[in-house]
């Protein structure tokens, strides 16, 4: 029987962390990951998983124990946030390399300069193109979830990439709700063990990680990693249904919510689909036709998958909660890309919202969705919702 | 380029089978290659001290090997340059007294051999 208990985002990803029970846990504190990593080193201490924690004394240092101990055999975790994740950015970069399935709770918050410790994006979408899997959480109970599905697609034979499970944070790292956790046996049973193929410690069977690649080979081992992801676009949705079965909760690429016969539908990510949820909750009972797209896999993107979801919306509104400096903001850009195959395109319209953690409001989502039932839209131009002028 | 493994055959995530640096041929990285004339050298070994991949492989000769002036060279001499392993860093042909390196390109290398 699975229980429900009142948890915070953080605390449903340590209570996820006990029941996988990983081999080495190293991290480094940074706000609002600190509570995640707070928590499970209380069941540590309390006796209640095996895990060695690895006291570093920075993120480089914490990314760099998670490698050395994924490449010993280990099954490795580590957890970050913002300026955590910067930090030990050379070291996230080179993990999708050596093809460790290091799974990575990572709880959303804005970047330095101005400093800032409430949510938003910037982080995460800063390593977006490195080679790590991202699955993005609306709240504590995906956040939990996701963990399970993030672990075995790390593992499986077909992937063996590090995963990131971002939820936002504050909002949910530090919001408690209802989380129903299933039972350790169950959990047990689910990820097993890592089982890898080789791994360092195998002294009879030894070989070299990490070696030096030039002109002659780095770009076949590129081409590799590619493929790695392309084969977990498919191993997510076989993962998931999997994981269905114990959860009865479905894990598809993105949700999507009310867009049955929607007029207009707007695409978010995080724990902003919630809010934006209970705006299309108003909207509809005064039969506003609108609609809620949340995507979940964010790498791999889903492009066909998004196309074909879209490609009878009339219109529809791309909410990022990161700028990307110089280019059309990251979610956007990748709906615009989905789109492209068209020939009969819907009307698109770019918003920023809620940087450094600025709250976005049910009224706010609703004027969103009034301008684009207007058709006053404007693909090549970026909107800003919450922003003093 | 060609004889080399694509990505298919190449073990994940450029990880290696243990033991294979002799396998190693750092010669790829050559863009300038070293041409010997024999027939100039006078087997000084100055070459072969200076290179910085010991990259001129000698060996004893007593029936000795004809070389400047039509001499016959006895004792150690050098051989053909190893270009699994020569980088074409010039030093040879810079340091060499009788000027019997030149240095060419090595696409005008690999176009002579293919002609």
């Amino acid at each position: 029987m699975s229980v429900i208990k009142p948890l915070s985002g953080a605390q449903a990803v340590a209570e996820a962390m006990r029941q996988i029970n990983p081999d080495v846990v190293s991290a480094y504190p940074i706000t609002p990951q600190t509570p995640i990593v707070e928590y499970f080193a209380e069941f540590v201490a309390n006796g209640l998983v095996e895990t060695e924690t690895i006291p570093v004394e920075s993120e480089h240092s914490a990314m760099s124990a998670a490698v050395g101990a994924s490449a010993s055999g280990a099954r490795a975790m580590c957890a970050t946030s913002s300026q955590g994740l910067a930090l030990m950015w050379e070291v996230v970069a080179a993990t999708p390399g050596l093809r460790l399935p290091i799974v990575m709770p990572v709880a959303n918050r804005a970047l330095s300069a101005p400093i800032n410790i409430h949510c938003d994006h910037s982080d995460t979408m800063g390593t977006a193109t490195i080679g790590w899997i991202q699955i993005f959480s609306e709240n504590a109970q995906e956040s939990y979830e996701n963990m399970f599905l993030a672990l075995r697609l790390a593992e499986h034979k077909d992937v063996l990439l590090p995963v990131m499970v971002m939820q936002d944070g504050f909002i949910i790292s530090h919001g408690v709700e209802n989380v129903k956790i299933l039972e350790d046996d169950v959990v047990k049973k689910f990820v097993d063990d890592r089982n890898p193929d080789r791994y360092l410690f195998d002294v009879k069977n030894p070989y070299t990680i990490g070696p030096l690649a030039l002109p002659d080979y780095y770009f076949e081992i590129k081409r590799q990693q590619e493929e790695a992801m392309i084969n977990a676009k498919k191993v997510y949705l076989e993962i998931g249904e999997e994981l269905s079965k114990i959860t009865g909760n479905k894990y598809p690429y993105f949700e999507e919510y009310r867009m049955e016969d929607a007029e207009a539908a707007i695409i978010v990510l995080a724990s902003a689909a919630g809010t934006a949820k209970d705006a299309i909750d108003e909207m509809r009972s005064h039969g506003g036709k609108v609609g809620l797209i949340k995507p979940k896999l964010f790498r791999p993107f889903p492009y066909k998958e998004m196309r074909d979801a879209l490609k009878n919306i009339p219109v529809i509104g791309v909410l990022d909660r990161s700028i990307s400096f110089g280019s059309y903001a990251p979610l956007y850009t990748e709906i615009r890309n989905s789109l492209f195959e068209l020939e009969n395109k819907p009307l698109l319209q770019s918003y920023i919202f809620g940087l450094g953690g600025r709250d976005i409001f049910k009224a706010e989502i609703k004027q969103v969705f009034e301008e684009l039932l207007s058709g006053r839209v404007n693909s090549e131009e970026q909107k800003y919702i919450g922003l003093r002028g | 380029m060609a004889n080399k493994k694509g990505w298919h055959d190449l073990m994940r995530g450029a990880d290696l089978p243990p033991a294979t640096s002799l396998e190693y041929k750092t010669g790829s990285w050559r863009t300038m290659r070293p041409v010997f004339d024999p027939t100039d050298c006078i087997h000084c070994m100055i070459c072969v001290a200076y290179c910085p991949d010991m990259a001129i492989p000698i060996i004893k000769n007593e029936d000795g090997v004809t070389g400047k002036g039509g001499r016959l060279y006895k004792g150690v001499v050098r051989l053909e340059t190893d270009f699994d392993y020569c980088k074409g860093c010039g030093i040879c042909a810079q340091e060499c007294p009788t000027k019997c390196i030149t240095m060419i390109r090595e696409e005008e290398a690999v176009e002579s051999s293919s002609k």
